[in-house]
């Protein structure tokens, strides 16, 4: 006989031991030298995620589907494999800007948002409350069941008592005063509770010893191990259906359905974000929990079979809930300690999901819900409150109480209505709708505000009638046509045929229709609402955490001023004035300054002050608080994008990236034309050396061969050997010529030519000129008119140069007209600013083609009558450079068969002197 | 009979002095100023070999040989390049189109008698 009070004393003693460790935690990491700094310990507590659900209720489960108790473990176990990528993400950001639970985490992400925050807290609440309750009938089944040691007895329906003797209300109570004791002993700027987190490893360790100590018995003990069970309950036909993996066609959705939902309730569960994420300490630990986790999931379910196996072999008249097995079977073997270690095993696992589950609650309640409604009511003055610790404290130890009144309060209506697995999977459904908000904000800068408050809205309303309603019919609360005709009598709209869709369990129904309205307006709202400032720069913040948090991108999206003596106080006001100037001093030093009179109120420590205050109260609600005292300058979107956005700087790089490819390429061009220059250049050097050459060895070789036939032929004849010696005589003057010619050209062309510019007539040039050529004229019987006007305006040039012009152009003239019937006219006049000449012959013209090439050096155009033109071929070259020296221009007009005209013009008065000006000012600067 | 040679040059003095000169040896000469009189000469008369300058108007020097060697007529005709342009390329190219000799003018006026000797197979 177990008597009351030696249970009591027992739970007692336990959640002493419980405290004891957790106050051991917390002054260990007080005095710096934390207890939990070891990955053990963190995978350890991460299985907080195996309630009294999993102690009790998997092996009713299991009674009644066979292994269809393995999704619940089988998600956790799969999604593990995810945690390195998904879970350290989380956890970067979540240090990075002090999250401090799952509301507040969903809600920095769009924008600091109030409303998010407090839907979010709102579903956690209502979601996760029916799951307190299962905890605390759990807890009470069991301590009334072993109350009636060694008889077996199921507890009496629940509310069947006055609710004063009713043990779930005393365990609420003594719950709410234990979480309490250990959740806000003090409010901590990290929200982090170390001593807690020891407690829970220990029971977790204690729930996984009591429930392999109970297997151990049961499949060893009272059977010869796994085979015998399974060979038993192979002969007996009632059992033998659920050794079977799945015998109906919706199984394998309903599989599939639960392994991701539990997937997704690891991640989302208040419960599970608090221990994985808020209380993490170290990073590294993840690399631990990957395989520790699995291995502890693996280790308690490996009896689960055997347990309900045995339990229905050894009380086959039914009357024992297989809910209870793990305690049943010890007391129908009258194991006094086994049942009594196997109820502190399910105590363990209440005590712990509820203990985590409220204070993770209840910071949400708190920070997300009350917190930012109280500040808005203007007349509590609370801005005026010097310390809000005690009312932050206050606002938590209440929320916690009130929690666990409502979860006792929806236990008594509720309890009898579902068996513990459908309450707990009801709640699982609940929280998986923060998945896409949540996971959907860590990889999609898309996601806003607007798109997740309506997934989520829609996502939960869904939840709320295909799940949570119809619940409330099974209970008896709602009439029960509602289920099964549909309100109002459509049937289209019936909560668990949702627009016909049928053949699924309830719980893949619900997941299905809520999934897909949560995921597709998160998506599709997100995509048409255009976001704020705060959202775009929190998205990017988020995102891209591994190469924001740590750099200075997040003081740089913020502009304003503040001073040191407003914040301090702001945070002091919440975290207690000597932990503000604690912090405040520990901040100063690290940025090498004494004192903090010495501290500027910079963007950094705005941004301190921010990430303190978010660390008691959270983000949205900090970031409104620190906004209060300071001015903050609002930041355009491009501005923040500019400083922020990924895109922008890679767009920003790929330009500059382009802009230099550009230039580069500019610049290739560039040289290769230069090149090409160049090339061109030597071509023409070549070229023209080749045809320096050529036109230095013509005269030569006639020079050579008339002097070698003198030399070897004595005795020619007077007359030959005349006419030899004066072709030698001409041939060396046109080689003279030649090479003064060429000696010219290279000096005026590089700028070495001398000038002598004085003012002069051009009419008495001209005159002079013809007087010079008139034996050519009359050698060839040419007739020369020259139409000069008495006077003209002065040039101011070089006499000499400009003689050699119209000299060259006069013998041309000569050389090219017909014999006899040739005729030249020159003409004179000024022509506006310009001083005209014209050389008009009548000989045979030059094609269009030909009238710059003339122009080139050596490129003379032959006669076809009379063969190659005498002449050097730089006569005009030479002419146009010495007009183009004065400012002037030279050019031909012929048409073939209607003779040529030759024309320069000059510059009158100051433009010449400019141009001379101009030159010697180069020539000097050549030197 | 005495072989007939053509000189084709459009410079006056050079053809003057190439004519004493086979005159001298007691060649035929006959003369053409540019290259389509020197195919014309060519044909009227095929000449035992030519002096055929590079540089010559309407049609240069390589084109007139390679047109001669294109005609099985002309096959036996000998010719000798002559130009003022001394680089390597003219030579090459002067070669390569069939001419027998090539000279670089100012040229040595025994050499050339020479040569034109030993291509008519007169010895030298």
């Amino acid at each position: 006989m177990l008597q009351g009070w030696a249970i009591v004393l027992v739970s007692f003693a336990y959640l002493g031991v419980l405290f004891a460790i957790a106050y051991y935690g917390d002054k260990r990491a007080d005095a710096g030298r934390s207890l939990i700094a070891n990955p053990y310990i963190y995978a350890l507590s991460l299985a907080v995620y195996a309630t009294t659900w999993t102690f009790y209720g998997s092996v009713g489960r299991a009674a009644a589907t066979g292994i269809g108790f393995l999704p619940i473990y089988l998600g956790p176990t799969l999604v593990v494999a995810l945690w390195w990528y998904v879970m350290g993400k989380m956890l970067r950001i979540s240090k990075a800007y002090r999250i401090t639970s799952i509301a507040d985490f969903i809600a920095s992400r769009y924008g600091k948002s109030q409303l998010l925050g407090g839907l979010v807290t709102v579903i956690a609440v209502i979601g996760v409350i029916p799951y307190i309750s299962l905890q605390l009938k759990a807890i009470s089944n069991s301590f009334t069941i072993l109350l009636h040691y060694p008889e077996i007895v199921m507890p009496a329906k629940a509310g069947a008592l006055p609710f004063f003797q009713d043990s779930a209300l005393y365990i609420a109570m003594i719950l709410a005063a234990f979480t309490i004791l250990f959740g806000t002993r003090h409010l901590d700027a990290t929200e982090r509770h170390e001593g807690l987190v020891a407690a829970i490893a220990f029971e977790s360790l204690v729930k996984l010893l009591a429930f392999l100590a109970v297997g151990a018995f049961v499949t060893f003990g009272l059977y010869q191990g796994f085979g015998e069970i399974f060979q038993r309950a192979q002969e007996a036909p009632r059992l033998a259906a659920l050794l079977t993996v799945a015998n109906t066609g919706g199984s394998y959705g309903t599989w599939a359905s639960l392994t991701l939902l539990s997937m997704l309730s690891l991640m989302c569960l208040p419960r599970q974000f608090q221990i994985a994420v808020v209380e993490n300490v170290d990073e590294s630990h993840l690399g631990k929990a990957i395989w520790v986790f699995p291995l502890y999931l693996f280790l308690i379910n490996i009896f689960v079979l055997p347990i309900a196996l045995a339990g229905l072999l050894h009380f086959p008249a039914g009357g024992v809930d297989a809910d209870t097995f793990v305690l049943t079977l010890p007391m129908a073997e009258q194991r006094q300690t086994l049942a009594l270690f196997a109820f502190i095993g399910g105590l363990s696992a209440g005590t712990g999901m509820v203990i985590v589950e409220t204070i993770a609650l209840s910071t949400m309640v708190c920070n997300d819900l009350v917190m930012p409604l109280l500040l808005r009511q203007r007349w509590l003055r609370l801005h005026q409150r010097r310390d809000l610790s005690g009312l932050l404290l206050a606002i938590r130890r209440w929320a916690i109480t009130v929690i666990l009144l409502l979860g006792y309060i929806y236990f008594r209506a509720a309890g009898e209505a579902y068996a513990l697995v459908a309450i707990g999977l009801i709640s699982f459904a609940a929280v998986a709708q923060f998945a896409p908000a949540m996971i959907g904000g860590m990889y999609w800068k898309g996601g806003t505000r607007a798109g997740a408050i309506a997934g989520l809205l829609a996502g939960f309303a869904v939840w709320a009638y295909t799940l949570l309603l119809p619940s409330f019919a099974k209970s008896g609360w709602l009439p029960l046509d509602f289920l099964t005709d549909g309100p109002f009598g459509i049937a289209l709209l019936r909560p668990q045929e949702l627009f016909g869709l049928t053949g699924l369990d309830e719980i893949s129904h619900c997941l299905f229709w809520s999934m897909l309205a949560n995921i597709g307006i998160y998506v599709g709202v997100s995509l048409t609402a255009r976001p704020s400032v705060a959202e775009t720069s929190q998205a990017t913040l988020f995102v891209d955490v591994f190469r924001h948090a740590q750099g200075s991108e997040r003081s740089r999206i913020w502009r304003g001023s503040a001073s040191v003596q407003e914040l301090l106080p702001l945070i002091g006001r919440f975290l207690g004035p000597e932990r503000a100037h604690e912090a405040f001093l520990a901040y100063a030093r690290s940025r090498g300054l004494q004192s903090l009179d010495q501290l500027r109120a910079d963007a950094d420590l705005v941004q301190f002050a921010e990430t303190q205050l978010a660390g008691a109260i959270g983000g949205a609600s900090a970031h409104v608080m620190v906004a209060s005292v300071v001015q903050e300058e609002p930041l355009g979107l491009d501005e923040v994008m500019d400083i922020l956005d990924e895109a922008s700087q890679v767009r920003a790089y790929s330009r500059q990236l382009e802009q230099k490819s550009r230039e580069l390429e500019a610049a290739t061009a560039e040289l290769r034309a230069a090149n090409e220059r160049l090339q061109e250049l030597d071509r023409m050097k070549d070229d023209f050396m080749s045809t320096v050459t050529h036109e230095l060895r013509t005269p030569l070789t006639s020079i050579r061969a008339f002097s070698e036939i003198l030399l070897d032929d004595p005795e020619l004849d007077v007359a030959e050997r005349q006419r030899f010696m004066g072709i030698i005589v001409k041939e060396t003057e046109r080689l003279t010529r030649l090479i003064n010619q060429m000696l010219d050209l290279a000096k005026i062309e590089s700028g070495r030519a001398e000038w002598h510019t004085s003012e002069l007539d051009l009419g008495e040039v001209i005159r002079e000129a013809a007087e010079a050529t008139s034996q050519l004229f009359r050698d060839k019987q040419v007739q020369l008119v020259l139409r000069l006007p008495q006077a003209v305006p002065c040039v101011v040039a070089d006499r000499d140069r400009l003689m050699q012009v119209v000299i060259n152009l006069l013998s041309n003239a000569v050389k090219f007209c017909p014999p006899h019937e040739g005729r030249v006219e020159v003409g004179l006049a000024a022509d506006g600013d310009w001083l005209r000449v014209d050389v008009q012959d009548n000989g045979p013209g030059i094609d269009p083609a030909d009238h710059e090439i003339i122009f080139e050096k050596f490129r003379q155009v032959g006669d076809t009558l009379t063969g190659k033109p005498q002449g050097t071929g730089l006569g005009l070259p030479i002419s146009r450079q010495i007009i183009a020296h004065f400012g002037g221009r030279l050019w031909v007009e012929s048409e073939p068969g209607k003779g040529a005209t030759f024309s320069f013009v000059l510059p009158l008065g100051a433009s010449a002197g400019a141009a001379e000006q101009h030159e010697r000012t180069m020539a000097q600067a050549a030197r | 009979m005495g072989k007939r040679i053509l000189i084709a040059d459009d410079e006056a003095n050079i053809v003057i002095s190439l004519e004493f000169l086979m005159k001298r040896e007691g060649f035929e000469v006959d003369i053409a100023n540019d290259g389509e009189a020197a195919l014309e000469a060519v044909n009227d008369a095929t000449p035992d070999l030519i002096l055929l300058d590079v540089m010559l108007p309407k049609m240069n020097g390589f084109e007139v040989c390679q047109q001669i060697r294109a005609n099985p007529r002309w096959q036996g005709v000998k010719i000798i390049m002559l130009t003022a342009k001394g680089r390597d390329t003219e030579v090459a190219k002067g070669l390569g189109v069939g001419a027998d000799a090539y000279m670089t003018k100012p040229f040595s006026t025994k050499d050339l008698v020479a040569q034109v000797k030993q291509l008519l197979g007169e010895g030298a």
